[in-house]
């Protein structure tokens, strides 16, 4: 069978659900953790087998067992997406790569996987319809562990059986009414003022793993560009998006500078940075959108290294309150830089790979409108002082002292050098990542203005 | 026959790239967990600062010897979307490209040597630091935004240089980790670059979106340094001057971002005088230099440059005069000639020549301060062991001109000057307790709803705030 016709992405998520299986039968902590890490690097190996198959041949059909049962291919690539679908997998690997041996013991790695995978079929399809049904299935693995972990459950319930509502309805109808509740679907999905508090309560109530996986790959913005863009309605409804994003941005960019609680004050940064990337999708112009496309993985990676950094000072220090200077840098400085550095490249900070797709996206707001733009840089440099601000009262004060080595360990300093080498290598050689997220926004117009 | 202009573009590329090298040399050890020694990081240092000054100071003589005035060394584009398409195509490139001209090459030269000098004594200074190697880290830093600024042709590249220093520099205020005044003031640093730097930001996409390009000879015109002729209009160079002047305030410590200058001084001394003394205090008249044809096109920009200037200078001057650390009042000394900087560029629009003026103002004055911060410590001990020797304090002239004042006028000018203006309680009473207060009550309000739709108890429903700018938590009532 030719390499190209290899069903790679079906191989991918069927790896992820058999690793659930695997690894749910397995009461070691340890040895579950390192199944799923073989598991985990078996997925993430065939998501890139299947972006290098496209990239080898983009008019390729493989053929699995979805397209032999429905008659249609299911997980497929395009421009869009293909880059995304191993940065998925990449974020699953790291993590659990990154899950200090105190996090193993109450981490579920049988639903990191059944989520890895989800997620990944999530992003390798195109058609809204098995879209919209991923997105369905995608809300249950939170809902399980808040459950296993016997914390409230009502946010999240009322907010996710919003979102069915809406997507359901969205689907049943047609035209504007449609893209309405599409609409709707979508913002709710990005954590959207006023709807955001699910993200929140997530944050506080379940793992921290979990939440950054559901949260950190901005779901909703693919969603916004699979099932909203392609429909043909008026521009208020894209704007709209934007408005309630920009809204969003700055709020949560305010609240992160108040927040009393670490899971919180990262909840509110996450919030800001995925609204400000819908923000971009409003604008629809080329440059803007390649602006959206190209912060939108880099800000995953960074918001994924930013939290799995909160995560490894967790599992040493315990839940952290931002209440105090907490003098934690002689305690472990690895984790101190890590910190800066993916906080940094959050923000856009010159060298980091999110430096030149927010010029892109602002340069692509002020074009069409300059309120925005304003808005776009003024959120930017709140969230740069919540970010610094964070990290001067985690780091600095009295040092902590601690009877037993606090120190980084093999697996996490290795998880945060690939993090970091690809914050950098992202920042300093661009070209690639932008002229790919060129392509993919020309591709997404263009399919816009056909339809 | 050797191509001086060849030689002299090679010359710039180390130039520019010398610094790099530099934080890459310090800083990939540090990513990696290893820690250099104290031999390495001075040797590393202090070879590779002297390697860019060397190149620094042949780029001139050969563009003496070339007859050339201008040289420019491009590395291409950082990124480009769709180049050499026609202009009904979306396109936007970001050329990394420098300029070595009349004003940039003297403030390089200027920083190499001042940078060397700095990395000497601080060898020194810090020897045995728990820190040491991190101040290294953040110095090459600081020099690697210090060039990257300074000969930046576009303003993209030179607002990715801006940024190198301020983040460098507020990491530097907040070098003594274990105390918590220094985070608390390198935190108030921060913001206000943040301020500035957003400034900056917005002024290079307004001037990329208005012209198309964010070179400075597509803005400045060709001719060199301080000849250029811009092709805005004087509103479009009213606008972006503004910005570029609230970039330059926050930089610079202008009125009335004046407060962080002495919460600055609680890093260590060596990059208090690189910092505050002589390379980032200077930068905002350096940015409103390099975009000298913006205030001669608008004599509004003009007028609102030399009156901040004259009104920071009066105030520098009151409140160093009240000064109870050398240090504190060393930054307002030079400040205070930061401000008349500022007043002879306003002047440059009906002479240009202040602003050669003030380019020699502003490399004097960076020159002078560096020397004085570095000899402070030593200073104090000299003046000790002189009045030990003569068993009595040495006289100390008063030169204050408001001595002949009435005396209520003395007393309220003193209060002011010893409260600095209240430019910080304005700044934080109108502008940052209101909006913290806002966001706390809106976190008030969402955990409420949450705790509401979660059916948790009343009392775990309320967050506990910490102010930023006071070590105890504030209460819930929001109430500073």
């Amino acid at each position: 069978m030719p390499f190209t016709s290899i069903p790679w992405l079906e191989l991918a998520v069927a790896v992820g659900l058999l690793g659930t299986l695997v690894v749910g039968r397995l009461r070691d902590p340890l040895t579950a953790a390192n199944v799923c890490l073989a598991f985990v690097s078996t997925l993430l190996t065939l998501c890139i087998a299947a972006w290098v198959a496209f990239a080898v041949d983009p008019t390729a059909s493989p053929q699995g067992v979805l397209t032999y049962l429905l008659g249609r291919p299911v997980l497929m690539l395009d421009e869009l997406n293909a880059p995304l679908v191993p940065g998925i997998a990449l974020l699953h690997w790291l993590t659990v790569l990154a899950t200090a041996r105190t996090k193993m013991v109450r981490f579920s790695f049988s639903r990191l996987l059944l989520g890895a995978a989800i997620r990944v079929a999530t992003f390798a399809c195109l058609a809204p319809v098995d879209l919209a049904l991923l997105l369905l299935i995608g809300v249950l693995p939170p809902y399980l562990e808040l459950r296993a972990r016997k914390r409230p459950t009502g946010v999240y319930l009322l907010h996710m059986g919003l979102f069915i509502a809406l997507l359901l309805g969205g689907l049943a109808t047609s035209g504007t009414v449609s893209a309405v509740l599409l609409m709707a679907a979508v913002l709710l999905r990005s954590g959207t003022f006023p709807l955001h508090v699910w993200v929140t309560d997530l944050f506080e109530n379940g793992s921290f793993g979990t939440a950054l996986l559901t949260v950190a790959p901005i779901t909703g913005m693919y969603a916004a560009l699979r099932l909203v863009l392609p429909i043909p309605t008026p521009d208020w409804i894209l704007q709209s998006i934007g408005a309630a994003s920009l809204c969003t941005a700055l709020y949560a960019a305010g609240m992160a500078l108040v927040q009393t609680e670490a899971r919180r004050f990262f909840a509110f940064l996450v919030l800001s940075h995925a609204a400000l990337v819908l923000v971009g999708m409003e604008l629809h112009t080329t440059i803007s959108l390649t602006g959206a496309l190209a912060l939108w993985p880099s800000l995953a990676l960074s918001l994924v290294g930013f939290g799995l950094t909160l995560r490894a000072l967790e599992a040493r220090f315990d839940r952290l309150a931002l209440t105090e200077y907490r003098g934690l840098y002689s305690s472990c400085p690895p984790l101190a830089v890590g910190f800066l550095l993916t906080g940094l490249a959050c923000v856009g900070f010159p060298g980091t790979s999110g430096f030149l797709a927010s010029e892109l996206l602002i340069d692509g707001a002020l074009t069409v409108n300059p309120i925005v733009g304003i808005t776009v840089v003024i959120v930017a440099a709140l969230n740069g002082v919540a970010v610094l601000r964070v990290y001067l009262l985690l780091f600095t004060g009295k040092p902590s002292t601690s009877r037993v080595s606090l120190h980084i360990t093999p697996r996490e300093q290795t998880a945060f050098l690939i993090l970091s080498a690809l914050i950098l290598l992202g920042g300093l050689l661009p070209q690639f990542a932008i002229s790919n997220r060129h392509q993919a926004a020309e591709m997404t117009l263009a399919q816009r203005a056909t339809q | 026959m050797l191509d001086l202009v060849w030689l002299a573009k090679a010359c710039g590329k180390v130039v520019v790239v010398v610094p790099f090298v530099l934080l890459a040399c310090l800083g990939l050890p540090a990513l990696l967990g290893i820690s250099l020694a104290e031999r390495t990081v001075n040797r590393l240092s202090q070879w590779l600062i002297t390697l860019g000054f060397l190149a620094a100071l042949a780029v001139p003589a050969l563009m003496l010897a070339s007859d050339s005035d201008h040289l420019l060394v491009s590395f291409g584009n950082w990124i480009a979307i769709n180049p050499g398409l026609d202009t009904d195509h979306e396109h936007y490139h970001f050329t990394v490209e420098f300029e070595f001209d009349r004003l940039s090459v003297p403030l390089t030269i200027v920083s190499f040597a001042l940078c060397g000098t700095i990395s000497g004594f601080a060898a020194r200074y810090l020897h045995r630091e728990p820190g040491y190697n991190r101040f290294f880290v953040l110095f090459s830093l600081f020099l690697a935004g210090m060039m990257t600024t300074s000969l930046a042709n576009t303003i993209e590249t030179l607002f990715a240089g801006w940024e190198l220093v301020g983040l460098s520099s507020a990491l530097l205020v907040a070098f003594y980790l274990e105390r918590v005044a220094p985070a608390r003031n390198g935190l108030q640093v921060w913001i206000i670059y943040r301020i500035s730097d957003a400034a900056l930001l917005l002024a290079a996409v307004t001037l990329h979106h208005m012209t198309g390009e964010g070179d400075f000879d597509q803005l400045m015109g060709s001719d060199p340094w301080p000849h250029g002729q811009t092709s805005l209009t004087e509103w479009q160079a009213l606008v972006i001057g503004l910005l570029l002047l609230i970039a330059a305030a926050g930089k610079s410590a202008l009125i009335p971002f004046s407060g962080w200058l002495p919460r600055a001084m609680e890093g260590p001394t060596p990059s208090s005088a690189i910092f505050y003394g002589a390379l980032s205090v200077h930068l905002g008249a350096f940015l409103l230099l390099r975009t000298s044809p913006l205030i001669a096109a608008s004599v509004w920009l003009a007028v609102t440059i030399l009156v901040l200037g004259l009104l920071t200078a009066l105030y520098a001057y009151l409140v160093g005069a009240v000064q109870t650390d050398i240090k504190s009042a060393l930054a307002f000394g030079a400040l205070t000639q930061v401000g008349v900087i500022l007043i002879e560029i306003g002047l440059g629009h009906w002479l240009p020549f202040f602003w050669y003026i003030a380019l020699t103002h502003l490399l004097g004055n960076a020159l002078l301060r560096t020397l004085q911060f570095i000899r402070a410590p030593s200073l104090l001990r000299d003046y000790h062991d002189l009045e030990n020797a003569i068993g009595k304090r040495l006289p100390r002239p008063s030169t204050v001109p408001v001595a002949v004042a009435p005396r209520a006028f003395q007393i309220w000018l003193y209060r002011f000057a010893l409260e600095r203006g209240y430019l910080d309680a304005l700044l934080i009473d109108y502008l940052v307790a209101p909006f913290l207060s806002l966001f706390r009550w809106l976190d008030r309000l969402e955990r409420r709803w949450v705790g509401l739709l979660n059916q948790l108890p009343a009392n775990r429903r309320e967050p506990t705030h910490i102010s930023s700018w006071s070590n105890e938590p504030t209460p819930v009532s929001g109430q500073r």
